[in-house]
């Protein structure tokens, strides 16, 4: 099971399918995020899986995946920040409530 | 042969239940946590892929970092992990048939694909890393450590007190 390169996938799909549901979902901008990241790492995992077995050049997939990870560092700091900012604005981080961009 | 087969398939409920808790649960705070039993399931699935460097760097980037960063900001807003979001049936069934269906396709189109299985052997080492980063995708290498230059400077200046941000 673990030698196989659809399992990988398989996982990558579910992880990335439940994220989905939490960006769906979810009405708190903080989880919303944490979702984020569940598809985030969906995407690392299949770069990887494709690396271990299709790719020729093994180290092409890892040089992605900290790419990935280095884009997912800077979109949390924004995020969080933009979030702290809203939640002082106006007291509520509930994305209902954020519906103009007037601050 | 068989224990790693048995630690897979330990990885893979880790996984998916570290996923499942950080969606379902109502409290923001326990869904931090599920994060990061779900980021440290995928941080061994990179051992498993061949690559010690990249499940290192998941543990202290994403764990440590980014994990973190996310509790701290539940922390500082108290109110935050208080908020109980009201229930929208209706919502959540439509969200839950929308992901079953694309995790439907995404399982389909896996199964029937015929991959290109190539040979396992090569060179995972960090060595091959540090070349790759410095030759042929310098150019990516640049470009994120301006990102991340930028997304410090945007974080300094969102979060500075409101006479200094205007």
């Amino acid at each position: 099971m673990s030698q196989s390169l659809t399992s990988y996938l398989f996982i990558s799909a579910a992880l990335f399918s439940i994220g989905l549901f939490g960006v769906l979902t979810r009405r708190n901008l903080v989880a919303m995020l944490i979702s984020l990241e569940l598809i985030l790492n969906s995407v690392s995992i299949s770069f990887m899986a494709f690396n271990r077995f299709v790719f020729a050049d093994k180290s092409l997939g890892q040089v992605f995946v900290i790419f990935i990870i280095a884009l997912a560092a800077a979109e949390v700091s924004i995020a969080l920040s933009l979030i702290l900012w809203l939640h002082r604005k106006k007291g509520s981080i509930d994305i209902e409530k954020a519906k103009d961009l007037r601050g | 042969m068989m224990i790693t087969e048995i630690v897979f398939a330990a990885l893979v409920i880790i996984i998916l239940t570290g996923a499942l808790l950080a969606v379902g649960l109502k409290n923001v705070f326990y869904n931090a946590l599920a994060l990061i039993l779900c980021l440290f399931g995928v941080a061994a699935l990179f051992i498993y892929l061949n690559s010690e460097f990249l499940a290192i760097m998941e543990v202290i980037v994403y764990i440590g970092a980014i994990s973190i960063a996310i509790i701290f900001a539940i922390m500082l807003s108290r109110p935050m992990t208080q908020k109980t979001e009201p229930e929208n049936r209706g919502k959540v069934i439509r969200s839950a048939v929308l992901s079953a269906l694309f995790f439907g396709v995404l399982a389909k189109v896996i199964a029937s694909t015929a991959w290109p299985i190539a040979s396992e052997q090569g060179d995972y080492s960090i060595k091959g890393i540090g070349k790759m980063l410095l030759s042929t995708q310098a150019l990516p290498f640049e470009v994120i450590s301006l990102i991340l230059l930028i997304a410090i400077i945007g974080a300094l200046v969102l979060s500075s007190p409101e006479d200094n941000a205007s």
